[in-house]
């Protein structure tokens, strides 16, 4: 067996190092500073469908460092980023792995739609491609046909079974499912398409509020590439007791799973009464962005030892 | 039999899948963000040798086949079943006509066979990859001519008709490619 050897080639590690110089270059130019916020922590996350890697006797591996520099930003620290390992429970395959790295930056007094525009300040010109902006709403009803915020719920869940989806999904499962199987493919290869508006209940640590048709949708953004998936951005929620409400009706959605409750990060809710003032961050996945620069096709071809060989 | 869940299908792994055994071919991860995972499945009904694409929730479990390959030796057909016996336990099994398909045309006494049991009983059997046997019917073909240019047909012990160089003749033992049905070279007696 030659699985002691990097499954990625030299030259896909050092686009890494060229990747990761050039975006400390763009923050540095702009005075954001690089943080570095603990990788092991005593509380995980309460998303339903994100599965810490419990470490026993110490807490969690992050799934990402979202709380932590929140608390940076409450305490005063003004635009931060940082470039840091994340764990996800159970997901591997080509686009995946359970330990992968994040960009994710904050910007205290950006909007969302200032956000956007700096995420495209940077990819664009690494990528060479155009962006373009479209909503959820009119992105997933050009793709299936069905207007994913006013549908009825056996209607989406009929389109997704003649999509190829197993039986039995509730509402948003079908959502998730058609977004990832139909309307992730149909998306314009050669564009960096920004999905704005998700719905309300995909909001997660978004801000919402109600579009044109008094739908509520989240103050959320994607951003995708050649069909990849590779950066989701929020204009944060800033107040503890929506933040609290969100972590309690997570848990009620984890046990009907059958999922064990996570309990809420005592911190992050205490940082919120403290006080986080407006702010946007987005958390960028470096190496979907790294498959994307060099055409790889799986993500073992940019990560030179991947779970399987770690 | 244990249950599997969709982070454990591997390429191989023998499971059951309404109510038939399958053999996973590939397992995608598929997950959007924040939503639902799934696991796009490819696998081999081994009863109908179908390839079914199916999608899961991820997380979702099913039980295992008691599927296992043995290598068996063939010992003889009596025109309904084809009879195998374990060369270590001496236990024999007996594979019918719809186990057998091609495999049956070039099935010699003796030759060690992969004989793939579900349940304990025979669900395929593979042949060796290479098989000698003796051609019982050819035309005469011209005696120097070695380069083999087109052949011609020939019909073997078993029943299987492989096309052979023209200077093959009746009653010679050749060695043929079970995969592709080919002639691969005489075997001088």
């Amino acid at each position: 067996m030659n699985d002691w050897s990097p499954s990625a080639t030299l030259e896909a590690v050092k686009a890494r190092a060229d990747l990761l110089r050039t975006v400390r270059a763009f923050f540095d130019e702009r005075a954001v500073m690089e943080v570095r916020t603990p990788h092991l922590a005593a509380h995980g996350v309460t998303d339903e469908h994100i599965d810490g890697i419990e470490v026993p006797g110490y807490g969690w591996l992050q799934s990402s460092p979202e709380y932590h520099m929140k608390r940076l930003l409450a305490a005063g620290s003004g635009p931060i980023y940082q470039i840091a390992p994340a764990f996800r429970h159970g997901e591997a395959g080509g686009r995946h792995n359970p330990e992968f790295t994040l960009l994710e930056w904050y910007r205290p007094g950006f909007d969302l739609a200032a956000l956007v525009q700096e995420c495209v300040e940077l990819l664009a010109p690494i990528l060479g491609a155009a962006p373009r902006s479209v909503t959820f709403r009119a992105l997933f009803a050009d793709a299936t046909g069905e207007d994913p915020l006013s549908a009825r719920a056996d209607t989406l869940v009929a389109r997704a079974e003649a999509a190829g989806a197993p039986a039995g999904l509730d509402y948003r499962q079908a959502v998730d499912f058609l977004m990832a199987t139909v309307v992730e493919p149909s998306l314009d290869r050669d564009a960096l398409t920004v999905v704005t508006d998700f719905p309300g209940w995909a909001a997660a640590l978004a801000q919402t509020r109600e579009d044109d048709d008094g739908a509520l949708v989240a103050r959320r953004f994607e951003i995708y590439h050649r069909h990849l998936e590779l950066a989701n951005g929020y204009q944060e929620l800033t107040d503890a007791d929506e933040q609290q409400r969100r972590f309690d009706a997570d848990n009620a959605r984890r046990r009907a799973a059958g999922k064990p409750a996570m309990p809420a990060d005592r911190y992050l809710l205490a940082a919120l009464q403290a006080g986080l003032a407006p702010c946007s961050g987005v958390a960028l996945g470096i190496e979907r962005l790294q498959m994307v620069l060099t055409g790889a096709t799986r993500i073992e071809q940019v990560l030179p030892f991947p779970i399987q060989r770690a | 039999m244990a249950s599997y869940s969709t982070n454990e299908f591997k390429s191989g792994l023998k499971v059951m899948f309404e109510g038939d055994p399958c053999s996973i071919l590939e397992n995608e991860f598929v997950k959007p963000g924040k939503g639902q995972a799934f696991n796009r499945v490819r696998m081999r009904n081994l009863k109908s040798g179908k390839v079914w694409e199916r999608t899961f929730k991820s997380g979702e479990s099913l039980e295992g086949a008691d599927v296992m390959d043995v290598t068996m030796q063939y010992l003889y057909s009596d025109g309904e079943f084809w009879h195998f016996m374990d060369p270590t336990s001496f236990e024999q099994k007996a594979a019918d006509s719809a186990a057998l398909g091609d495999s049956k045309q070039w099935l010699k006494e003796e030759d060690l066979c992969e004989v793939t049991l579900y349940n304990g009983e025979p669900l395929s059997v593979s042949p060796p990859n290479f098989v000698e046997l003796e051609i019982v019917e050819t035309d005469p073909g011209l005696k120097g001519d070695t380069a083999g240019t087109g052949g011609k047909p020939a019909t073997l012990s078993t029943g299987a008709v492989v096309r052979v160089p023209l200077f093959v003749q009746t009653g010679e033992v050749v060695k043929v490619d079970t995969r592709t049905g080919e002639y691969v070279g005489r075997i001088k007696g």
